[in-house]
């Protein structure tokens, strides 16, 4: 198969980027996407010229890593898949395909497709630590937990933080990933203790980094790669709302 | 504590917009349902005792005050919303293909609201801006025949469109903010989800039909 790219190629934070035309031939329809960036990064290796530098690590649709805007989609235009899941086959033999980084305000580009997403472990320790009991572990069947609320909270905990729901998202917002890491604990007996000062803090957390406001778009859900759901945006506001009207 | 997080965050700043919708949506329903009185056309007779009391009440006079608020309230914190959703992306994407994943009219809530703003400065103009400026501060029973003018207002064409343009962009608006305002407030339920959506998709066609119905219905001599 062959392919006309146009790829953002950024040096560092302070260029400002532009979209570089590159033609690439003889792909197999069953690589996946990533595999056909490796092919066109050996062969600008082997030209001289500086390699296109991307995130990736597992490869099999569990890190979160392979951030690309894929012809205006978050990892492009299938369903529930990161960019490493997408294969060729999904496009059309001379199709021109667009990749850029995500964009978003707390998402700035360090080079080419590749940004800084550590707002998102910011978040996530601000959030702070969960109450345990020091000793021996218990035993697992100790804690009470009816099976639809272990559910729910699995599929909080699916979110892999990839950033996908920012990239989608029209307004640049946070709140499907913020909301699915305040969901898993929210759900549990575990995450009782601290419920509504995690909320607070996630939350301000959050505002700061210069994340959007959600506005009920929906745009998130459609692309996220772990198919999180709306509802636990509805649990955060809930969480949030009653933790600002309790909390001294 | 409550009233810095709410003010400040973005969360409390939806559940603003969410509160204030929902407030103007009851709003609504008072409207549509007094206006709807030129239906029995009777030559205003009923609606004139209607508007009356509303125009003279004074519990319905204070509350115009509160509806003032809810108003600007909508409006201020909309603007913040849109200026600050907008600064958190200050680069765009070359390509984008939102329509893949949501919805255009949730996505241009803020135009739909201008347009309504727009419109809503046009309608007072019309109505309650010259009914209030006769009563003066005191003078409150001295008001303008509403449905005479009403009769002559809606003989223009323009006019008649401009009210119908007004009702569709506010049927896109609620189809939206429906729905939209209970999510914010974090009321989302399996049970109750499908009563909620159902319920916003009749009030957003059935409330900007009849208020359209309204111009055209004098405009044709329906009504007379």
């Amino acid at each position: 198969m062959k392919f006309h790219l146009k790829v953002w190629r950024q040096k560092n934070a302070k260029d400002p980027g532009r979209l570089v035309d590159y033609t690439i031939d003889n792909i197999n329809p069953d690589m996946s996407f990533l595999e056909m960036m490796d092919v066109l990064n050996d062969e600008l290796i082997r030209k001289g010229e500086d390699p296109i530098a991307f995130d990736h690590d597992c490869r099999e649709g569990i890190c979160g890593m392979c951030s690309m805007y894929i012809n205006g989609r978050a990892h492009g235009p299938q369903r529930a898949a990161t960019t490493c899941q997408l294969y060729m086959r999904s496009f059309k033999d001379g199709d021109t395909i667009y990749v850029e980084p995500w964009r978003a305000k707390a998402f700035p580009v360090i080079k080419d497709l590749v940004v800084d997403r550590s707002a998102f472990d910011r978040i996530i320790a601000a959030g702070g630590f969960i109450s345990v009991n020091t000793g021996q572990a218990q035993d697992a069947n100790a804690i009470p937990i009816p099976k639809a609320d272990a559910d729910r909270a699995m599929d909080a905990a699916a979110c892999i933080g990839c950033g996908a729901c920012v990239a989608a998202c029209p307004n640049g917002a946070a709140m499907l990933f913020v909301s699915a890491k305040i969901s898993q604990l929210a759900l549990l007996p575990q995450g009782q203790p601290e419920r509504y000062t995690r909320a607070l803090n996630m939350v301000k957390q959050m505002d700061e980094e210069g994340f959007g406001n959600c506005t009920n778009i929906g745009a998130c859900e459609a692309e996220c790669p772990k198919e999180i759901k709306l509802t636990n945006i509805a649990r955060m506001n809930r969480e949030y709302l009653t933790a600002a009207f309790i909390q001294e | 504590m409550a009233q810095s997080v709410i003010f400040k965050s973005s969360i409390g700043k939806k559940a603003i917009m969410a509160v204030t919708g929902l407030f103007l949506i009851t709003f609504l329903i008072v409207h549509c349902t007094i206006n709807a009185m030129i239906f029995y056309n009777d030559g205003g007779a009923t609606f004139t005792k209607y508007a009356h009391f509303m125009g003279t009440n004074p519990i319905i006079r204070l509350m115009e005050i509160v509806l003032i608020a809810g108003f600007l309230i909508h409006i201020v914190d909309g603007l913040l919303l849109w200026k600050q959703n907008r600064d958190a992306r200050p680069v765009k994407y070359a390509v984008n293909n939102p329509q893949a994943n949501s919805k255009w009219y949730s996505r241009s809530m803020g135009l739909l609201g201008t347009l309504i703003l727009i419109f809503l400065i046009i309608h007072t103009a019309h109505f309650w801006i010259p009914n209030r400026w006769q009563q003066g501060l005191t003078n409150w029973e001295n008001e303008i025949d509403l449905y005479a003018r009403m009769l002559e207002v809606f003989q223009n064409p323009w006019v008649v469109l401009i009210y119908v343009a007004g009702c569709v962009s506010l049927f896109w608006h609620l189809l939206h903010g429906f729905k939209s305002a209970f999510q914010s407030l974090g009321l989302n339920h399996a049970k109750y989800n499908r009563l909620i959506e159902i319920s916003g998709i009749a009030f957003s066609i059935l409330v900007p039909f009849l208020f359209a119905l309204m111009p055209v219905s004098i405009y044709f001599g329906w009504i007379k």
